[in-house]
């Protein structure tokens, strides 16, 4: 089965985000391949070891995404596709899902279509909604297990109480949480190997996307730094203590 | 500092990165953890074997990378700054690897050294018996002949995971007595009449087990023979000279993560009103244990391309360890001291990485040893 994975570049997520005006600054940050991307490599990986075929990178973003790509590449993936253009600088969710969608269909054709639920970076998690809507695919989200059977997947979603099971028909896309799979380090020969399997580059017009399909219609507002965590509540030990913990936790709904 | 990968090339430089990776975010959590409860990390060295670090240096051809012995330094120095119990383990196992690289037969490097450096099996290295540590040649272990292999009987003492290993180098008598009667045998884990008789209680490296070995007349097939009847001595030697270099490149990671942890507490501990890296004495301090770093590790990666050249590295590699590992001493001693009363406890890691530091000096051929070894062929040249 062949399966397309969307992987996104990402300013370093371990170090504080810096704002080039209402953007995020992107151009000159160490990038690397989004955390939550990995798990949908991840994935992408298990069905292929289980089923065969191929797992195909996707990925909208400047040159140094090609990083995130060769990481990918370096866990098992077969090959890539970067596409990369001036005008996409700025894309708004909705471009990038259009953009994505017309790689993926020029790439290949594919079972399934893997993306995280949302980035480290936008989260605005619209765009595999998008994305699936483009391509005329079953969305399925939130996936914590996928189990593909003659050309059907079935998916455990995960929710706030438990988990739905989900059954829909191939070729789909799925979106996958963090921490439904364990995602491999490269291995020292993934790594090598890597450097010799295949990445496109492909440029707006090479996907025979103009004008309104990537025009940008999306506007930031404005962006303000989130609220500093307020110091939490010290607790002096006359007695009660241990009643008031087991109630702020009760409060907390963690017990 | 740690090492500079900037002369590097891409290949080094990629597997580099990998292992930091790695040793940050999997190894150096583990590490506490594993030696509080004094247990060998098995699930660490699997990983290892999955990432492709277990035969770095050894050919392509029987599951190696064909990388040089400098490059796999530099592995291990980066496991050792995150986790020095479980590098002993990597160099430990490289060191048995080296010997059926080096000696042993085409048959015993396809059965042996394949299965090594493709991480299915795991090696150790014996050599140590009580009657006969820092004088080896004294070793009284026996290796009589029988049916088409030999019959081994003996104990040995101190062997780095010993019973862990799949396959363990032992040195035995099959001769007279003296350095020409020793031979070499890999002994596979499971051989009826040898196993581990005691695990050592330790000072430190409390999760790198420490076994007193029996062998009761224990078979080994005489394939499993590494190099000739009575070359043992010498392949334990030269076993030794490479051996102690990732001795030296543990020194210098574990020195390493010493002078990061002294640097980030007198960066935030404060004492009379400034954060205490503000006082010149303690910054002399820390400026000593980085260029002993430094110069420890230009030490081990010079003896490490001689050897990479085939020249000799014999002196090279005696003053690596001998100079890399007192530094390991001194620099966790020193980096005990920059903590203060914290230094002493065991909420920070620096008591842990002194203890570690005093065994480093010990093994693989005492300092005194080491000493010797040089002094002995500064006065022949
Ligand atoms: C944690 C740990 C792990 C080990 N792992 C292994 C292993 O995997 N395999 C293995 O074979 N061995 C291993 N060893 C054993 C180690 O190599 C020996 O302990 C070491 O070689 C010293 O031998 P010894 O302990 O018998 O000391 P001794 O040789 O009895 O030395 C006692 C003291 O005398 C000094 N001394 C001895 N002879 C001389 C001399 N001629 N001139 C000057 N000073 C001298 C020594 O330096 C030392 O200070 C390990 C030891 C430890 C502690």
């Amino acid at each position: 089965m062949n399966i397309a994975v969307c992987v996104k570049h990402i300013p370093d997520p371990n170090v504080p985000p810096q704002m080039d005006g209402k953007y995020l600054k992107r151009e000159g940050i160490q990038g690397v391949l989004d955390p939550g991307d990995e798990f949908g490599v991840e994935a992408g990986l298990l069905l292929k070891e289980a089923h065969g075929g191929e797992v195909t990178l996707v990925s909208m973003g400047p040159a140094a995404a090609q990083e995130a790509i060769r990481r990918g590449l370096s866990m098992g993936a077969d090959k890539g596709v970067l596409v990369t253009d001036d005008t996409l600088k700025g894309a708004d969710a909705l471009v990038t899902a259009r953009v994505l969608a017309a790689a993926i269909k020029k790439a290949g054709q594919f079972d399934l279509v893997v993306a995280g639920v949302e980035s480290t970076d936008g989260y605005t998690g619209t765009m595999p909604g998008s994305l699936a809507e483009l391509l005329d695919l079953p969305q399925v989200t939130f996936a914590k297990t996928i189990e593909v059977t003659d050309g059907t997947v079935k998916v455990n979603r995960q929710t706030a109480e438990g988990y739905h099971v989900v059954e829909c028909s191939l070729p789909a896309l799925l979106t996958v949480t963090a921490g439904v799979n364990e995602p491999r380090y490269a291995s020292f020969k993934g790594i090598m190997a890597a450097k010799k399997k295949p990445v496109e580059t492909w440029s707006v017009a090479d996907l025979g996307l103009a004008g309104e399909d990537v025009a940008i219609k999306q506007d930031v507002a404005g962006q303000t730094p989130a609220e500093e965590r307020k110091a939490g509540e010290v607790i002096t030990d006359d007695g009660s203590a241990a009643k008031r913990i087991a109630d702020f936790l009760q409060e907390a709904k963690v017990i | 500092m740690p090492a500079d990968l900037r002369l590097l090339d891409d290949e080094q430089r990629a597997l580099i990165q990998m292992v930091r990776e790695f040793a940050d975010e999997v190894a150096a959590p583990a590490a506490a953890g594993y030696e509080e409860r004094s247990e060998d990390p098995a699930a660490l060295y699997e990983q290892l074997a999955q990432l492709d670090l277990t035969g770095i240096a050894y050919p392509e051809d029987y599951n190696g990378l064909g990388l040089p012995y400098e490059t796999y330094l530099m592995v291990v120095e980066e496991i050792a700054r995150a986790y020095l119990g479980f590098a002993v383990g990597l160099s430990v196992h490289t060191l048995c690897a080296f010997a059926v690289n080096s000696f042993g037969s085409e048959e015993l490097k396809r059965d042996v050294l394949a299965r090594l450096c493709s991480g299915e099996w795991f090696g150790a290295y014996s050599l140590s018996e009580p009657g006969s540590g820092s004088d080896a040649v004294a070793l009284a272990a026996k290796a009589s002949g029988s049916d088409g292999g030999y019959r081994l009987s003996g104990s040995k003492v101190f062997c780095t995971r010993g019973n862990e290993a799949d396959a363990v180098l032992v040195m035995a008598r099959t001769g007279a007595a003296g350095a020409k009667g020793i031979s070499a045998f890999i002994v596979e884990k499971g051989t009826q009449g040898f196993g581990g008789s005691k695990k050592e209680d330790k000072m430190g490296w409390r999760s790198s087990p420490t076994w007193m070995l029996q062998l009761d007349d224990a078979f080994v097939p005489g394939s499993r023979r590494v190099g000739a009847e009575g070359e043992g001595f010498r392949i334990a030697l030269a076993s030794l000279d490479s051996g102690r270099l990732g001795i030296a490149a543990c020194s210098t990671g574990l020195a390493q993560a010493a002078l990061d942890e002294a640097l980030r507490f007198t960066a935030e501990r404060e004492q009379f009103g400034k954060p205490v890296n503000q006082n010149q004495g303690l910054q002399f301090m820390l400026a000593d244990m980085a260029t002993q770093i430094a110069a420890g590790r230009a030490l081990y990666r010079h003896a490490a391309r001689l050897r990479d050249a085939g020249e000799s590295y014999s002196i090279e590699a005696a003053q690596a360890k001998l100079f890399c590992s007192d530094t390991a001493m001194r620099v966790t001693t020193d980096a005990v001291q920059l903590h203060g009363g914290y230094g002493y406890i065991t909420e920070y890691p620096v008591e842990r990485f002194m203890r570690e530091a005093k065994a480093l000096q010990i093994v693989e051929g005492t300092n005194q040893i080491q000493r010797l070894v040089i002094g002995r062929k500064l006065i022949q040249s």
